[in-house]
């Protein structure tokens, strides 16, 4: 079974645990670096991002992420956890960490307050059976993606006051989503990221297995 | 605002294309009310009263703050009314921060929560530590687009709460005492009781809402599913890292700390310890290194020669 890490730090782990167990994956959570051993993929879910940003370097966990996204680990980012895994933020505070492990720069609560916390279906490129419901929760924008980074979902536009801007975006094996998959019982992303971990370690299933499936 | 600039080659998804649903995104769905709250999880929510302990909590990785004119333990010593805060209060401490900001109103004052509504806070806190404004009723928080919290000392409390539309629950404990003993109590009635309804027989679950005085479809949805329908974090006499984990380890699943930060000797290191102890709150290793050298603690209360229980104003 492949085992796949949840950064623990901050921020709703328990439904990444949830939606991880059900798309058939061992979820294990990372709070400091030896619990990184052995996990073949790793989840940095939504939350604070100043807050995790923290909490990654008093947990020693910051050099081996970077250490990690250098070799290649497949990760997998959903709000906050994009902004984390974003080579770029704009409004970003001077000390926070970013690991630069995709070509994308996003701008923190792009959309506004909770108050333009929103929820909408869209469509994903490479999931097929309908559109995803997607619940963006004080979420990030993306400003551009790199020329190496595929853009799989864009708003509906017009979104609230943004356009069409790509809300998952994929580079090699990094995923990142600026809405939250884990919120809803719909399991399909969750699926998309570990056809990611089976393709590059030869030991999963193959995308052609899973998604859509 | 401009639509976004985006040099991504024009290989992906039109926004036309693709089977989307018809209407446009909505906004002030329990969905997203409750996703505030799960996004809060394993974090602290610090009360403030200026704009620069805003920046204070923010720098010590608080995940939201709480803005109000005087913190429980001042309420307490001055007594008085305690009312809704100064919209420029709020106003400045939005600016002063980028994570979310939560504001209180007095139980059943639906006007203060219109207004803290109209000021975009993130989170209105429906509270017992302001003093009510109805004695019968809370707010109506369905009627609200933004997120509501709210106190309980029990899981009929908190039901209730729920059942009036609240997207997250927190235990009441003393509020301003730095006396963790009735977050404790609270916590543990809560979640004890779900525990023991999960062992219920689909018959004695209407006996459960009966006692409970909930709506019987949340105590279907407690037994079904072993949990609160909402996130259950931890308020009241929180003053140090080892309270934060004590809650942690009994089931909250993020704190709020009210007097206990600034009325603290050395609030910014003292928030900070408090961050890390509710991320590792099983680690006894890091809770002795952010525990050690804090400074004095925030004087405490003993909660048996309080003249006036907080916690009993709600029902």
């Amino acid at each position: 079974m492949v085992r796949v890490g949840i950064l623990a730090l901050q921020g709703d782990v328990a439904e990444h645990r949830r939606a991880l167990a059900d798309a058939g994956a061992e979820a294990v959570s990372v709070r400091r670096p030896a619990d990184l051993d052995g996990v073949d993929g790793l989840v940095l879910p939504g939350g604070e991002s100043t807050t995790v940003s923290m909490l990654l370097d008093s947990s020693g966990l910051a050099a081996p992420l970077t250490r990690a996204v250098r070799d290649g680990m497949p990760m997998f980012g959903t709000c906050a956890g994009m902004i984390l895994l974003a080579s770029s933020a704009d409004d970003g505070r001077p000390d926070q960490r970013l690991l630069g492990a995709i070509d994308i720069r996003v701008r923190r609560n792009g959309y506004g307050r909770q108050a333009q916390s929103f929820e909408c279906d869209l469509a994903v490129d490479e999931i097929d059976g309908g559109p995803v419901h997607a619940v963006f929760i004080r979420a990030p924008v993306v400003v551009s993606a790199g020329p190496g980074v595929d853009v799989l979902a864009r708003l509906p536009g017009p979104g609230p006051g943004t356009g069409a801007a790509p809300v998952v975006c994929r580079q090699g094996h990094v995923l990142v989503s600026a809405f939250h998959p884990e919120l809803t019982a719909d399991r399909r992303v969750h699926q998309l990221f570990l056809s990611m971990i089976g393709a590059r370690s030869g030991t999963g299933p193959g995308v052609a297995a899973l998604v859509g499936g | 605002m401009a639509p976004a600039p985006d040099t991504v080659p024009a290989t992906v998804a039109s926004p036309a294309a693709g089977p989307v649903a018809a209407g446009s995104p909505q906004t002030g769905t329990f969905t997203v009310k409750r996703g505030l709250a799960d996004m809060l999880r394993g974090g602290v929510i610090m009360d403030v009263v200026t704009a620069d302990q805003a920046k204070v909590a923010e720098d010590a990785g608080a995940v939201a703050v709480m803005a109000l004119e005087r913190v429980p333990a001042d309420i307490r010593a001055q007594g008085g009314v305690a009312r809704m805060s100064d919209p420029e209060l709020v106003e400045g401490i939005q600016r002063a921060v980028t994570i979310p900001v939560m504001a209180k109103a007095r139980i059943g004052h639906f006007a203060e929560a219109q207004i803290l509504q109209a000021l975009q806070v993130d989170y209105v806190d429906e509270s017992e530590v302001l003093t009510p404004a109805d004695e019968a009723n809370h707010i109506d928080k369905w009627a609200f687009g933004v997120p509501f919290v709210c106190g309980a000392t029990n899981l009929g409390e908190a039901l209730r709460r729920i059942g009036e539309g609240a997207a997250m629950i927190r235990s009441k404990g003393e509020a301003g005492t730095g006396n963790i003993v009735e977050a404790v109590r609270h916590l543990r009635a809560i979640l004890g009781d779900v525990r023991k309804l999960t062992q219920a027989d689909p018959a004695e679950r209407y006996a459960w809402a009966k006692q409970l005085g909930a709506p019987l479809e949340l105590v279907r949805e407690v037994a079904d599913t072993g949990r609160l329908p909402v996130p259950l974090f931890c308020a009241g006499g929180i003053a140090t890292p080892a309270d934060a984990a004590l809650v942690m380890q009994l089931g909250a699943e993020a704190v709020f700390v009210g007097s206990g930060i600034f009325k603290s000797e050395d609030p910014a290191r003292r928030a900070r310890a408090v961050v890390e102890a509710t991320a590792h709150f099983t680690d006894p290793d890091i809770l002795v290194k952010v525990s050690r050298g804090l400074g004095g603690a925030m004087p405490g209360l003993e909660v048996a020669t309080l003249e006036q229980r907080l916690a009993e104003r709600g029902w």
